[in-house]
């Protein structure tokens, strides 16, 4: 038997990226993902790391930027409002094609808000959120074990593709603790293999090389064009070949909810007792949010289906994604719960039942 | 399957996260699906608390319930607040060291375990309240096996720690 | 033939886009001067700020990375965690640093970064054309206090050297001028000493100098050089306020 950890989620968040050759961590103090933070604080320096509690989120978004600019792999997480504030940051980590892993622990907002888990930076987080065209890659898992693997994946896609990688986490999955198998310690790159692994990384030229130059600023427009139009052909390729899906039981199902994260278990659950009660239901689950999983709708059984039902703890937000990718070929329906306050499978069923117009 | 939703409210700095938490390591020892989940908030010591632990022979889907097999009342205020959400049959564990009241449900079985003076008389040490509960609930509503119990305090009480294993273990079977 | 002069070899070949009699250009050939005489120009990364000296990457010859407009300490604290025995120094104007960057470059003087900070004080905004800047002098017109500065409406200016001074981290803490040539020698000696806190591990080390923006602030540079003088040498005194003991 594989040995298991119980492990809360924030540490174990923490432990997957170290594990994964994380070695630099910048944050600030906001719950609920403080964990974070202080795991860090006493276990990066036993790996070779540095840890900065940042005086704000904006300076720790910065603080990673110049630590990925010198070729480091590094590590930011925060919830919502810390999240917002890191904007400028993720902007510029994209327009200058820096790798960086951002976890945010979602809370409910907007503003202050609650710090009761959430969903309602769905568009936050898929949008962009900063100024200029860009897009973050974002992962969003429904355990605390897959959450651990996708942070793991994801300091590799970021460095593949040059870019920011979100895991949009929530609440939920920061505070509970679930038995986990920890993913392998991986080797990290030392100070001295960066500038082979990382070409453009800031080292020092050595008087070997070309002075290495990183800028996000231009001054003529149509050069701006043009590598806009460039770097968009990897957001193009990112759209073919990152998107993840999880579909169960399409075929036959009256009803298909589409959920992510913690929230898709809530919907498993539902799925049961509606099940009992006669309803067949199925469930998309994107584990990718962008890309949003475009194809996982193509498995919908069309003979069957009569409503697609979007369960979120956000006002309405991932439904705009649905309603995209369908087309106006199903009605698509909301089930949500927000403000920190959270779905609970006897609630999703009834709701869904009265939506279906069932007795 | 054997499902079993265990919700445990009381005051914060009572141990009830950690009754949750030692269900939850025992649970996994066992080889089972676990979860355990607090509430949090901006009140730490003296503030409520409370978690749910959800133990399954499947993975846990929804690790929140709206409804328990086990309830455990820290103080009187969670008796008062969380009792219907007991299912009938359900174990109900008061910690009346505390609570003056009694249980009104009259279709569950109800433990009232004095927690506090069994800590201080029969284990000779007060702070082990909580683990007197831990021993109450484990062997009353067979969430997970008592004899799990030295797996899970090696895990969880290493090097300074394990001297505190003895009055533990001696606490979980203290209440009769 | 004796070489009595030569191309400061820190620096590009690119001309500098600053506006005629502007400072900068000093100052850049400061900096790349000294880390060329300590032979550090292959190990040095610069951090620029959000101002006119943004591409100042073009013409100093080093790895050098732009800046969020007032995080360059931040950005630069990130790069020497990555990089602890590198040379790393941010280059400020006074909007970037004195204004949107207050809270990273007092936090960065607080841990005690191991980089150095030049703090280009020209008492205005330069690149989007002449605003008021904490720095702005008292009685000072700007393009958003066309009637000078009053200290009932924008207060007095602030004095950084001063406020990092009281800093325990900041270690080197000296403000100078470039206004004329004895102040560009000492000017030097500054910008060597900071570099040599650095080196040392000592703490961070942060020198303010006074320069001139003679297009915002309406001057030719040979007036724009004496009104810096006789108005900004008196309310920001060119002084050395901290100096370990192992660089004197």
């Amino acid at each position: 038997m594989i040995k298991k950890k119980l492990m809360k989620g924030n540490e174990g968040f923490a432990i997957s990226a170290i594990n994964a050759g994380c070695r630099y961590y910048f944050g600030y103090p906001i719950t609920p993902q403080n964990e974070v933070p202080e795991y860090m604080s006493r276990e990066l320096a036993n790996y070779g790391g540095a840890f900065i509690q940042a005086e704000s989120e904006l300076a720790a978004i910065n603080m990673a930027y110049g630590a990925a600019a010198a070729g480091g792999r590094v590590l930011i997480t925060s919830s919502s409002p810390g999240i917002a504030l890191m904007q400028e940051g993720i902007s510029l980590f994209s327009s200058v094609q820096l790798p960086v892993v951002i976890i945010n622990v979602m809370r409910g907002g907007p503003g202050i808000g609650s710090i009761q888990p959430s969903q309602a930076d769905y568009e936050q987080v898929t949008r962009g959120g900063g100024n200029g065209d860009y897009h973050t890659i974002v992962y969003a898992p429904a355990s605390i074990q897959e959450a651990m693997n996708m942070i793991y994946k994801a300091f590799d896609v970021a460095d593949e593709y040059r870019n920011p990688v979100i895991i949009a986490a929530d609440g939920m999955l920061g505070q509970m603790m679930e038995p986990v198998v920890i993913p392998e310690m991986k080797e990290a790159i030392t100070e001295e293999r960066i500038s082979e692994v990382k070409p453009y990384a800031l080292t020092g030229h050595k008087n070997k090389r070309a002075k290495n130059v990183i800028n996000s600023v231009f001054l003529k427009q149509e050069m701006l064009e043009d590598y806009l139009n460039e770097y968009w052909k990897k957001y193009i390729k990112a759209e073919e070949e990152l998107p993840e899906w999880e579909n169960t039981k399409l075929e036959g199902a009256e009803v298909v909810f589409v959920a992510y994260g913690s929230t898709s278990r809530v919907v498993i659950e539902a799925m049961k007792i509606l099940e009992a009660e006669g309803i067949k239901t199925g469930l998309i689950r994107p584990k990718t949010i962008w890309p949003f999983p475009k194809k996982a709708f193509d498995e919908i059984d069309p003979e069957t289906t009569k409503k697609v039902i979007s369960v979120e703890l956000s006002m309405g937000q991932m439904i705009n994604d649905v309603k995209l990718v369908l087309e106006g070929k199903y009605p698509v329906e909301l089930i949500n719960r927000v403000g920190g306050m959270l779905l609970d499978p006897i609630e999703v069923a009834e709701r869904t039942k009265k939506i279906m117009e069932v007795k | 399957m054997s499902d079993k939703k265990i919700f445990i409210a009381g005051f914060g700095g009572q141990g009830v996260l950690l009754i949750g938490q030692m269900l939850a390591y025992a649970a996994m020892h066992e080889g089972k699906e676990v979860t355990w989940m607090p509430s949090y908030g901006p009140e730490m010591r003296g503030g409520t608390a409370n978690c749910t632990v959800c133990i399954s022979d499947e993975k846990v889907a929804s690790p929140l319930v709206t409804e328990c097999d086990v309830l455990v009342a820290m103080n009187g205020p969670s008796l008062e607040k969380f009792e219907k959400m007991l299912v009938p049959g359900g174990h109900l564990f008061i910690n009346s060291s505390i609570v003056p009241g009694k249980a009104t449900r009259d279709d569950v079985n109800v433990h009232y375990v004095d927690c506090t003076k069994i800590a201080e008389e029969e284990v000779g040490n007060g702070k082990t309240s909580n683990m007197v509960m831990l021993g109450a609930i484990i062997r009353k509503s067979g969430a997970v096996s008592l004899d799990i119990m030295d797996t899970v305090f090696e895990d969880t009480l290493k090097g300074g720690k394990a001297k505190l294993i003895p009055s533990n273990k001696k606490a979980l079977t203290a209440w009769n | 033939m004796n070489t009595v002069f030569e191309y400061t070899k820190g620096m590009t070949e690119t001309e500098l886009h600053y506006c005629p009699g502007c400072t900068h250009g000093i100052a850049h050939r400061l900096i790349m001067e000294v880390l060329d005489e300590r032979g550090e120009l292959g190990n040095c990364i610069g951090v620029t700020p959000v101002g006119c000296s943004i591409v100042g990457h073009q013409y100093m010859n080093i790895d050098m990375i732009e800046s969020p407009h007032g995080r360059a300490p931040a950005v630069a604290s990130g790069i020497k965690r990555v990089h602890p025995e590198a040379p790393v120094f941010t280059y400020q104007g006074d909007g970037d640093l004195a204004s949107i960057g207050t809270a990273e470059i007092i936090h960065a003087a607080e841990r005690g970064e191991k980089f150095c900070t030049f703090f280009i004080n020209n008492a205005i905004y330069g690149m989007t054309g002449g605003q008021m800047a904490p720095t702005t002098l008292v009685g000072q017109k700007a393009t958003t206090c066309t009637d000078g500065r009053q200290v009932e409406k924008q207060g007095k200016p602030l004095r950084m050297a001063e406020i990092m001074a009281t800093i325990d981290g900041a270690v080197y803490v000296e403000r100078v001028t470039i206004s004329s040539p004895g102040d560009v020698r000492k000017a030097k000696k500054a910008i060597e000493r900071a570099f040599e806190v650095q080196r040392k591990k000592l703490g961070f080390a942060f020198v303010e100098i006074l320069s001139t923006c003679p297009t915002n602030w309406g001057l030719a540079p040979d007036k724009a050089i004496e009104w810096l003088r006789e108005n900004m040498m008196e309310y920001y005194p060119v002084k050395q306020f901290k100096c370990p003991e192992e660089v004197k």
